[in-house]
């Protein structure tokens, strides 16, 4: 069957279902993909063909006995930081490089007991610590629509593979925005869910109390399949809330007149990319003839956020990081002299500088004469934000605004300058500091031909608002079904 | 000038639940190294942790008995230091909103009875073992332990003497122990100390600079160690010196203390809430089922013991130290009402059976029972009282009944005169020298014709009858 890796999730399972095809031909589409686009994109870490095969094999025989699952089959790209049983399992660092972890990430239970097919581990950022993917030991990856620029990140790798057809879907990891960029960079859909929505049980932690992992696929059809088999309670996740799911999938044709979208005056004050202005525009009149209303509102603290976020995100991951320290697992130093010794060479030669980097700022603002000033203030600044958005939702069913300020930039472009890296995430940090679920929607292109997202926010556990949102929006539009012509 | 010492304790007390604070392991101890682990307690990436509720449990228990104000959210922090033993290199504890503050204990001293300030109870998880090679410069470590829950008892600085603290650490390990929340073993470390000691003068309200001590792993150990190191900081002071403040080992071997590190080198172990664990909650409903589950303590116990029972202070001490001592005491009055013969029995023959034997009481071979059984045979004048000590070894020995044992061996005393008087007749007959001294006015050899006596019937005369007996032959040959 031509173009078989382009096709959508849902089409693929019901081709699967008539058994018109195997998962296995599937499969092998996609690995052939791959090996012809990874020596240009480079979206994975490691690709397993042999545990492909196996799995689709394994996928073929549920769909002959009668025992699939809406997902079975189709083939899907994890994101390096989500521990796979047996396989390596590196987070994108020097430090991790040869660790294979000795038990499953319940994400990555939840898409074996679904019979999905795991084709490998998608490039990041390291320790999901970036933007653009760059920061990557394994090296950056390329977006497919223009590969001397970056996918976003930090779960590039993910978006990319997904962009360029190498996986039909792909998990990510979100923190500050690392699914949602990617996804606008790389026009492709993205959400991140409400934090407690998704077990984070075996995601390697960058910053555990605003990490949250989501799906990655090229419609919202798709994104709908992959929540309702992501998103449920995990009693191995102190912090994963035993909330009672709607099938996502229900929401896919409600028509959303009558819903009202809050626009952001502080985001939008900030636009000064004429192309993400004019694609929001049009994206706007779009969901005005669905029968969405607008109404402008105010979050005043958010302008705080990426102030706040940097300290609170590196606070955590000096404390989640300080586990490499080359006695247990992972990259040691092979001269030493000591124990302390053993630890400095240990963690100068494993981690990159950016990780260095947060780590050494959450070290000092976690410090006995700091805390106060850093760490307090920052978690209060992240409470009014909350409060904010909570106020914000009293007059709307969603938040439209962009997902970033200017599409995808080029590689090495932000790479030696922190500050305008950070604000790439201007948009995305807010969602997390607030725990929001968040979806990236394609919404246009730029003049030179890059995508632009848009991005929605709802408020905790709607998730089902975006869903219904973005599924109309993309019955009226296509920026959704280009490909990049890779 | 006269001093005064200033004392406070920390004391981390290992909980007796069946697995480990925040993951599924076992807690059973003298395992092969590193096979009570799992992904969590082994702090592997991405594994995140989730509280064993009995630890709560627990720890509601003890903060309870500790008259503590219960918080009904507590938080858990994050404890920053980098050490192999710890494999997160954070330990998962409490900081700013421990589970319980604000408690008091009344400890009971020769003085009389002193009230203790708790400042807080909180919950953590143990660390590792690391075991150095002797041979080699080598370290293995040992995690096992790690991710045990413990909890942190820290003490306001109210005790002014080495023994107050002794007192205060024999009631907490006391407590812990009838709560059946630890079993209290100091040398195995499942209960360990730490304390703050400073010196003032005598009448001075402000606190002087103060030390830390560690490493002291006995009663007898807290006492010296504190002794030492308040008879150092007196002799600083006198000189004329200042006290550093430090933390300082002590150490076994010398019973000095040595300095471990100064205030500069202390660990600033970067505190901040777990992000991992959300604020843990305390529903009034436990606390409710927690004081439902409180056992009656060693000093209301003992104050009944000593108002129901009519026995000693001393007594009821002893028999309270230990619940299942106490146990033993009521379910042996409870059948034989006799408590003072009951007590002694049990604070002698008993506990000397019992010491050095590592499972107690519970496996104790003479039951409560057998006990009140043996005690009516000597009161009924069945066997004597001696008789009666040779019995308890046999029935500790093999686990008979006292009955069965005096049956077998034909230790049922003998109380019939008309016999006695045929034996005591014999032994004047076949003593006539001493029967002279007697008469002659040795009366004390009075002692040697019973002897005499109860070894010619093999310990099995009744006493009280044969020195009636003998006094009345005696008197006879006087005329």
């Amino acid at each position: 069957m031509p173009n078989l890796h382009e096709k959508s999730a849902a089409e693929l399972a019901g081709l699967l279902r008539d058994k018109k095809i195997s998962a296995v031909e599937i499969t092998k589409s996609a690995l052939e993909r791959i090996n012809t686009l990874e020596p240009t994109l480079h979206s994975f870490v490691n690709v397993y063909p042999d545990l492909a095969v196996t799995m689709a094999e394994q996928a073929d025989r549920m769909i002959q006995d009668g025992s699939a699952r809406p997902l079975t089959g189709i083939p899907i790209a994890i994101k390096d930081n989500m521990c796979l049983k047996s396989r390596k399992t590196t987070c994108g660092s020097k430090i991790l490089a040869n660790f294979t972890p000795p038990y499953d990430a319940t994400v990555v239970n939840l898409i074996k007991n679904e019979g999905m097919v795991i084709l490998g581990s998608a490039n990041m950022d390291e320790f999901a610590m970036g933007s653009s993917t760059e920061t990557s030991c394994w090296g950056p990856t390329k977006n497919p629509w223009d590969t001397e620029r970056i996918p976003g990140g930090s779960s590039g790798g993910s978006a990319a593979a997904v962009a360029s057809c190498q996986a039909t879907v792909a998990l990510g990891s979100d923190t500050g925005g690392s699914i949602r960029l990617p996804a606008s960079f790389c026009g492709v859909t993205g959400m991140k869910p409400t934090y407690g929505a998704v077990s984070r049980f075996g995601l390697v932690a960058y910053a555990s109390s605003l990490d949250q992992i989501g799906p990655f696929a090229r419609d919202i059809k798709d994104i709908a399949l992959m929540l309702n088999l992501l998103c449920k309670h995990d009693p191995m996740d102190s912090t994963s809330v035993p909330v009672q799911r709607s099938d996502f999938s229900t929401f896919l044709d409600k028509k959303p007149s009558g819903m009202t979208l809050g626009v952001p005056v502080e985001f939008f004050n900030k636009l000064s990319n004429q192309d993400v202005e004019r694609s929001l525009t049009e994206a706007r009149k779009v969901f005005e003839k669905l029968g969405v209303k607008f109404v402008e509102l105010s979050l005043p603290s958010l302008d705080y956020g990426i102030a706040a976020y940097y300290v609170i995100a590196p606070c955590e991951a000096s404390s989640n990081l300080a586990r490499y320290d080359g006695v247990k697992y992972g990259h040691r130093a092979e001269n030493f002299d000591g124990m302390i010794d053993m630890y400095c060479r240990t963690r100068a030669e494993g981690f990159g500088p950016e990780v260095k980097r947060r780590i050494m700022l959450g070290t000092y603002a976690l410090s006995w004469c700091y805390y106060d000033a850093y760490y307090l203030k920052a978690a209060k600044i992240r409470t009014l934000i909350t409060q904010d958005f909570k106020k914000a939702f009293e007059g709307c069913d969603g938040i439209f605004c962009p997902v970033a300020p200017a599409p995808a930039f080029k590689i090495g472009e932000k790479i030696d300058d922190p500050i305008q890296m950070y604000l790439t995430d201007v948009f995305t940090i807010p969602v997390n500091m607030a725990g929001l679920p968040g979806i990236s929607c394609p919404a246009g292109f730029s003049s030179d031909g890059l995508p632009i997202g848009m991005q929605i926010i709802a408020s905790h556990f709607q998730e089902s608002k975006l869903v219904q949102l973005v599924s109309a929006f993309q019955r009226e539009t296509d920026h959704h079904l280009k490909h990049p012509a890779i | 000038m006269e001093f005064e010492a200033v004392i406070g304790l920390e004391v981390h007390a290992q909980l007796l639940t069946n697995s480990k604070a925040f993951c599924s392991c076992t807690t059973k101890f003298g395992s092969a190294p590193n096979s009570n682990t799992c992904p969590i307690c082994l702090g592997m990436p991405g594994s995140l942790p989730v509280l064993n509720s009995k630890a709560l449990d627990y720890t509601v228990l003890m903060a309870l008995a500790c008259n503590c104000r219960i918080n009904e959210v507590s938080r858990f922090a994050r404890k920053n230091y980098y050490y192999p033993d710890l494999p997160k290199n954070y330990q998962i504890s409490q900081y700013e909103l421990p589970v319980a503050e604000h408690g008091w204990l009344d400890v009971d001293l020769v003085s009389g009875t002193k009230r203790i300030g708790i400042t807080r109870i909180h919950m953590e998880e143990d660390a590792g073992k690391l075991i150095h090679d002797e041979k080699k410069s080598v370290s293995y470590v040992d995690l096992n332990r790690t991710g045990v829950p413990l909890i942190e008892i820290v003490s306001e600085p109210d005790m002014r003497t080495a023994e107050e603290a002794a007192a205060y650490l024999r009631s907490l390990r006391s407590i812990l122990v009838y709560l059946g929340i630890c079993d209290g073993n100091m040398e195995e470390g499942s209960f360990r100390c730490d304390a703050n000691v400073s010196i003032r003068p005598r009448g001075r309200q402000a606190l002087g600079t103060k030390t830390e001590l560690k490493n002291m792993n006995s009663f007898k150990n807290v006492q010296k160690g504190l002794e030492y190191e308040i008879e150092r900081h007196t002799e600083i002071l006198t000189d004329g010196g200042t006290i550093v403040q430090e933390t300082r080992l002590f150490d076994p071997s010398s019973g000095s203390t040595v300095s471990m590190r100064s205030k500069e080198q202390a660990h600033d172990y970067r505190y901040f809430p777990d992000p991992d664990l959300l604020p843990l909650k305390v529903e009034p409903e436990l606390v409710e089922k927690m004081k439902k589950a409180m056992p009656e303590l060693p000093r209301a116990k003992r104050d009944r013991f000593i108002k129901d029972f009519g026995i000693p202070e001393y007594d009821a001490s002893v028999l309270t130290a230990e619940r299942p001592l106490a146990q033993f005491f009521e379910d042996t009055v409870a059948i034989f009402a006799n408590p003072k013969a009951v007590s002694n029995w049990i604070m002698t023959e008993f506990m000397r059976a019992a010491k050095g034997q590592d499972s107690g009481l519970i496996s104790s071979p003479v039951n409560p029972a057998n006990l009140a059984k043996l005690l009516g045979m000597i009161e009924d004048g069945t066997i004597s009282g001696k008789i009666g000590k040779t019995v308890f070894e046999e029935m500790w020995g093999t686990g008979k009944a006292p009955d069965d044992i005096v049956r077998e061996k034909g230790l049922v005393q003998v109380s019939d005169v008309s016999e006695l008087t045929k034996v005591i007749a014999k032994i004047l007959a076949d003593n006539p020298k001493e029967v002279s001294r007697y008469l002659a006015g040795k009366t004390q050899l009075l002692a040697f014709f019973v002897g005499q006596t109860m070894r010619a019937t093999r310990g099995k005369a009744n006493p009280q009858l044969v020195n009636e007996i003998l006094t009345v032959e005696l008197d006879k040959l006087k005329n």
